[in-house]
């Protein structure tokens, strides 16, 4: 019994643990911190590798669930917080913050993130959620003498506090309705419950929209275009990324577990939401000149194609919605991770890229053609499920209005790599590279194509996590 | 065991509703930053009160514990926030949400 | 009886929640706001959540609110009272409104049809705080510890966040 509960947070205790030791050390180069958290994220792997031997194992009365789709997520947020604090330390001593606290708060976040993946039980992945929030709330004003970044602090923490107050809200009729906070126990109270009857969609409502303010989806989704571009772009990366990821999560839990026989409550919401952020993501970034804020938004717009994983709701849906996370965490941390390598983030200051570092543009330009899904890239693979699913559920209407939206975000994304194309300029960016940053970034580009040449690896993984 | 309120529960509900909506309208509609993060004191007091009365309701406490954790919340979310406000604050010398738009185009 | 305190704490809260939402100057959003809290305790007590109405004043009224007031304290405040107070998000706002108003118009008419029975009380009947204790520390206690790492990942935040940055020697 006390091992059950100890080994089902066991990642998350890792991190926790290493978390709390790092805000303890003092160094003068930032390598040992890496080095640490490197250790800490590879303990926190094995012990999410051991899991797989115990499926379907619950610890804290059932508050944990070990399952393949925990699991899976919490394998995404992993790749999500490794990749962006290796990519992350020459930018941070370029901004002259290079603190233990930095990397402390990355593995903080990341023990909230697997609450949230893992937990099953209301107070339990709210308490996660909140601890992934506040982390982030940190680190994206991290840089405390830039006002950009403070003020995106601000407005993240804002929007995100005032979410959380939508989402409790939902849950307090949730609990209300069911009178228990597990989930187990509120789907069998709720299966009587007609999908029409106003005290369920009061408590969903504000439940969906809560969670789609994590995901950053439209029409929720005001904060993230600020928050992004004002943070530390490496934790830009890891919050496009892993606190979605973990955000998905929680809601497909929640939505396929005890809400998933009131599925005409929430359909309605997702459908829309999945087409507007397709809508306000792919239009907003045509006219940006940052190149932060037009990933931001492209972002915005990827989340519309993971909805519509949702949307389509079969298991195909499901598959494809985990494989378009893993891909788009790859792609976007590398993208965001080669933007910080830069010291000016205008779309312009691309020009001539390509003379001057061929290989970092080369890496852009296989990122950029991943995140616009062209084959043969691992992006194009996972808009290809995202449409199989869409047909396969007959919703036609859907997948032609997303596939006008493939169109448009050829237009952006191509308008970089011209700018790579370009002549030289007179005052070009320059770039600061380490180590690290190389092995992050290209590991990502690497993986996007080769997971594009070859998907079987990749379809494999998400079948299994739906078993 | 506690004697149920002659008050019905849905009274509490409703209270808290209208608490609830005089924080999204503060949130919504007030510009000094510190009133609005007050704003969202209230939105979570609303969800206090109806966590409270359905856990009465259902006269078991998992609804007060829940409670808790929100209170728990609350405080972690007020310190980080009004160290962010004094940040912003040092850097900018202003309190209006308005002013804060060095982030729009 | 019940009703009358019911009442009376209800006109507290509200009329605090009010002061909150429209005063101009940040101190009496402040004063309206602990009133409010206040009310809030008072329909704890009236609910029997004893440990809850005494966290409430104390945790809240007297920790976080201070707070809010050292940091009204801490930043001008006539610079605050002669900012323009109100946006203009009208349609958002309606939104907002209609929808909750719907909501009371729900829960008025409805009064909650088909709560689920009430189950019998888990725990050995005891006080409140007792049976608050139990459950704490034995369903929620992975929660409870998660919330400690919640509150010193704030502590760490603020910390870092209000401090100066450091100057190169």
């Amino acid at each position: 019994m006390q091992f059950n509960n100890l080994f089902s947070i066991l990642p998350a205790a890792v991190l926790a643990l290493f978390g709390c030791v790092l805000l303890l050390l003092r160094f003068d180069s930032s390598r040992p911190y890496l080095i640490f958290l490197a250790f800490a994220e590879l303990l926190a792997a094995i012990g999410l590798w051991r899991q797989t031997d115990f499926l379907g194992f619950t610890g804290f009365r059932g508050a944990i669930l070990i399952d393949p789709f925990g699991i899976a997520f919490n394998a995404i947020c992993l790749v999500a917080g490794l990749i962006c604090a290796v990519g992350a330390y020459r930018y941070m001593e370029r901004e002259d913050e290079d603190h233990p606290e930095f990397y402390g708060l990355i593995l903080l976040a990341q023990s909230g993130m697997y609450l949230m993946n893992s937990g099953t039980e209301l107070i339990t992945v709210f308490i996660g959620l909140e601890i992934t929030a506040v982390s982030f709330y940190s680190l994206t004003g991290f840089l405390r003498s830039n006002p950009r970044s403070s003020e995106a602090a601000l407005k993240y923490l804002l929007l995100g506090a005032f979410s959380s107050g939508l989402l409790l809200y939902g849950f307090s009729i949730l609990y209300g309705l069911s009178g228990s906070t597990h989930y187990l126990n509120i789907a069998s109270m709720l299966a009587t419950r007609n999908s029409r009857d106003p005290l369920i969609l009061m408590a969903i409502l504000p439940i969906v929209l809560g969670l789609l303010f994590k995901i950053a989806a439209a029409p929720l989704h005001m904060w993230a275009p600020d928050a992004y571009e004002g943070a530390p772009t490496p934790v830009t990366a890891y919050l496009a990324t892993a606190s979605k990821a973990a955000g998905f999560a929680l809601l497909l839990r929640l939505i396929l577990g005890p809400l998933h026989d009131l599925r005409p409550a929430w359909e309605g919401l997702i459908t829309f939401a999945a087409i507007a952020s397709l809508t306000v993501g792919n239009l907003a970034a045509i006219t940006q000149s940052s190149t932060k804020r037009l990933l931001a938004y492209s972002s915005i717009g990827h989340v519309g194609y993971i909805l519509l994983g949702l949307v389509a709701g079969n298991k195909t849906g499901i598959e494809a919605m985990l494989l378009y996370l893993l891909v788009y965490t790859l792609m976007t941390t590398g993208a965001f991770l080669l933007l910080s390598a830069l010291d000016r983030e205008g779309v312009t200051d691309f020009r001539g890229l390509l003379y001057r570092h061929p290989g970092v543009a080369l890496l852009m330009i296989l990122l950029l053609l991943s995140l616009a899904g062209l084959p043969p890239t691992a992006g194009f693979v996972a808009k290809y499920m995202i449409f199989l699913s869409l047909v396969q559920a007959r919703q036609y209407w859907v997948a032609v209005i997303a596939a006008l939206y493939v169109a448009v975000s050829l237009y952006y994304y191509f308008r970089i790599i011209r700018e790579m194309l370009h002549n030289p300029d007179d005052s070009p960016a320059t770039l600061t590279i380490s180590t690290g940053w190389r092995a992050a970034v290209g590991l990502t580009a690497i993986l996007s194509l080769g997971l594009g040449l070859n998907p079987e690896p990749v379809l494999a993984w998400a079948r299994s996590a739906l078993r | 065991m506690p004697q149920l309120n002659a008050v019905p529960m849905s009274w509490y509900l409703i209270l808290s509703a209208i608490l609830f909506t005089l924080g999204v309208a503060g949130f919504l509609f007030r510009r000094n930053i510190i009133t609005v993060f007050m704003s969202i004191e209230l939105m979570l007091n609303a969800v206090n009160l109806s966590f409270v009365a359905f856990s009465h309701q259902l006269r078991q406490v998992d609804g007060q514990i829940f409670t808790f954790f929100v209170m728990v919340v609350a405080a972690a979310e007020a310190a980080v926030g009004l160290a962010i406000i004094l940040t912003v604050f040092k850097n900018r010398q202003t309190l209006s949400i308005d002013e804060v738009s060095s982030l729009k185009n | 009886m019940d009703a009358a305190l019911f009442y009376t704490f209800a006109a507290i809260t509200l009329a605090g929640a009010l002061a909150t939402v429209t005063r101009r100057n940040p101190v009496h959003c402040a004063l309206g706001l602990i009133f409010s809290l206040l009310g809030v305790a008072g329909l704890f007590l009236l609910q029997a959540a004893e440990l809850l109405f005494a966290v409430q004043i104390l945790l809240y009224v007297g920790g976080v609110m201070v707070l809010f007031l050292f940091v009204i304290m801490l930043i001008h405040l006539e610079q605050a009272a002669r900012l323009r107070q109100y946006s203009r998000q009208w349609p958002v706002a309606l939104a907002a409104l209609f929808a909750v108003f719907l909501e009371i118009y729900v829960l008025a008419q409805s009064g909650l049809p088909g709560l689920p029975p009430s189950p019998q009380p888990r725990l050995n009947a005891g006080g409140n705080t007792e049976r608050i204790a139990d459950s704490l520390f034995y369903v929620y206690a992975l929660p409870f510890e998660a919330a400690s790492l919640l509150l010193l990942i704030a502590i760490v935040g603020a910390v870092w966040l209000a401090r100066k940055k450091e100057q190169p020697q």
